[in-house]
């Protein structure tokens, strides 16, 4: 579903990204732990072109998003080529960034209408559906303003699923939240990954992680230090610098 | 009672110009003062100097000027070289300085309207110009409401400045009345008109302001 290779990010004389390379199976959950500054969320950011590579290639959902040349370095396709293929990646980000100007239903359904150019009749039963799911079905009609950190994610993985992508990336979906109010997105993104959606997830949730994610990926200073599933991930960490991060988490 | 019955048909036709002026105004600037917010915004750094270069022209020399300027002088500017009756030339030199003020206002609307709104809009696959039209733009509108209708307010009493082109708007047409009757009577009638205006607009504001701002009461 994502196979990422070689990636290099500089941001100035910063060099954010490494040499990533990363890939994501259909349906596979994966965790993306790490310290901060570690490069995760830029990783992510980069898979649905938030952000670009300098050097090596992206493919989603078996499209080529980023190219790389015989040096390595990396080119992208036109504008409207880069959307059509980002179309497969939805976002749920650690600030929800809901549209404040439209109600619970106008932001599920704005980006199915205006860039899909499905109709209204046909969005808003897929809306309605949706919001069932996360738990807000009552709150069709609220104004974003009006909901608790919670509510706004549970609304922002719907947005993002109405879209219906292939493959959701969550930035640190619940680091902006009141530690009590965490509980009902992880319940939302558990029954997602219950449905074998795939999911790429930046957390600092360490339960979450060994208890829904299939695999771990932990990175640090730019780099991918230490690739496992998740049960081994937190029994028998490898590596010297996870050990010392899960020392400093858990 | 009689007298003001006599002087209200040329104060009426002054109020006339007056309002023609004002909605012919306000529906150019606001269009070409978002053309030249988004400009000033651009990539393109010549398009941005060009149009920082002329706001600076427009918000820095007087309204009065820019006025003889397009009606006396324009005619002799090589290259443009038009000369412009005195109601177009009006226009054009209101639409000019009103289109910059509108332009500074909205572009800074425009960017204070958080990244995250174009990453949450990007993310979900919109372009540029779908995320400016249905996300960014009516943020910015609800934002800049009250300065807007602050510069609208304003536009109502600068369109006095016409006299100069001996255009007979409200002002001018009281100014006549009071020097052929020695009588004050016509500049009180003139000053309730422009008040009933701005009363007029005031509300209007109000209710749209209302109407933009329903989501966060």
């Amino acid at each position: 579903m994502v196979r990422a290779t070689g990636l290099h990010k500089h941001f100035g004389a910063l060099h954010v990204l490494r040499g990533v390379s990363l890939t994501v199976a259909r349906g596979e959950v994966v965790a993306i732990l790490g310290p901060s500054g570690s490069g995760k969320s830029t990783l992510l950011r980069c898979l649905n072109h938030l952000e670009t590579v300098q050097r090596g290639s992206i493919e989603i959902a078996g499209q080529k998003l980023a190219s790389a040349d015989a040096t390595g370095a990396s080119s992208y396709p036109s504008d409207s080529e880069v959307r059509r293929i980002c179309q497969h990646t939805g976002m749920v980000f650690q600030h929800f960034n809901l549209f404040p100007h439209l109600t619970v239903l106008g932001n599920l359904i704005e980006a199915p209408m205006t860039v899909r150019k499905q109709s209204r009749a046909d969005v808003v039963p897929l809306a309605e559906a949706l919001l069932a799911k996360v738990g807000l079905a009552d709150k069709r009609d609220a104004w974003p303003a009006r909901l608790s950190g919670g509510q706004k994610q549970r609304v922002a993985i719907a947005r993002a699923l109405a879209m219906q992508p292939d493959i959701l990336l969550f930035d640190e979906p619940t680091s902006a939240l009141d530690p009590e109010l965490t509980g009902e997105v992880l319940r939302t993104m558990r029954q997602l990954a219950e449905e074998r959606m795939t999911m790429l997830v930046v957390t600092h949730e360490m339960a979450f992680a060994r208890e829904v994610a299939n695999r771990v990926v932990f990175m640090d200073q730019g780099q991918i230090v230490e690739e496992q599933p998740a049960r081994d991930f937190f029994t028998q960490p490898r590596h010297e610098r996870a050990r010392a991060f899960l020392a400093h988490m858990l | 009672m009689d007298y003001l019955l006599r002087i209200l048909p040329p104060l009426l036709d002054g109020a006339g110009v007056t309002l023609g002026l004002f909605f012919i105004t306000l529906a150019l600037s606001l269009p070409l003062g978002l053309a030249l917010a988004l400009a000033r915004l651009s990539r393109f750094a010549a398009l941005r100097h060009a149009v920082s270069g002329f706001i600076w022209l427009m918000r820095g020399t007087p309204l009065m000027l820019q006025l003889l300027f397009v009606y006396y002088a324009l005619p002799f500017v090589p290259v443009i070289g038009v000369r412009l009756p005195d109601y177009p030339a009006a226009v054009v030199a209101f639409t000019l300085n009103y289109a910059a003020y509108f332009a500074e206002i909205l572009r800074a609307g425009i960017q204070s309207i958080d990244r995250g709104q174009y990453e949450g809009a990007k993310a979900l696959g919109m372009s540029y110009a779908q995320t400016m039209r249905r996300i960014v733009l009516p943020q910015v509108w609800r934002n800049t409401l009250p300065p807007l209708a602050n510069e609208t307010i304003t536009l109502v009493k600068d369109t006095s400045l016409i006299y100069v082109l001996a255009l007979n708007d409200l002002l001018r047409a009281a100014r006549g009345i009071v020097q052929r009757d020695f009588s004050i009577t016509p500049f009180i009638v003139a000053a309730a008109f422009y008040l009933l205006m701005t009363l007029v607009l005031t509300w209007v504001f109000q209710r749209l302001e209302r109407q933009q701002n329903a989501h966060v009461a």
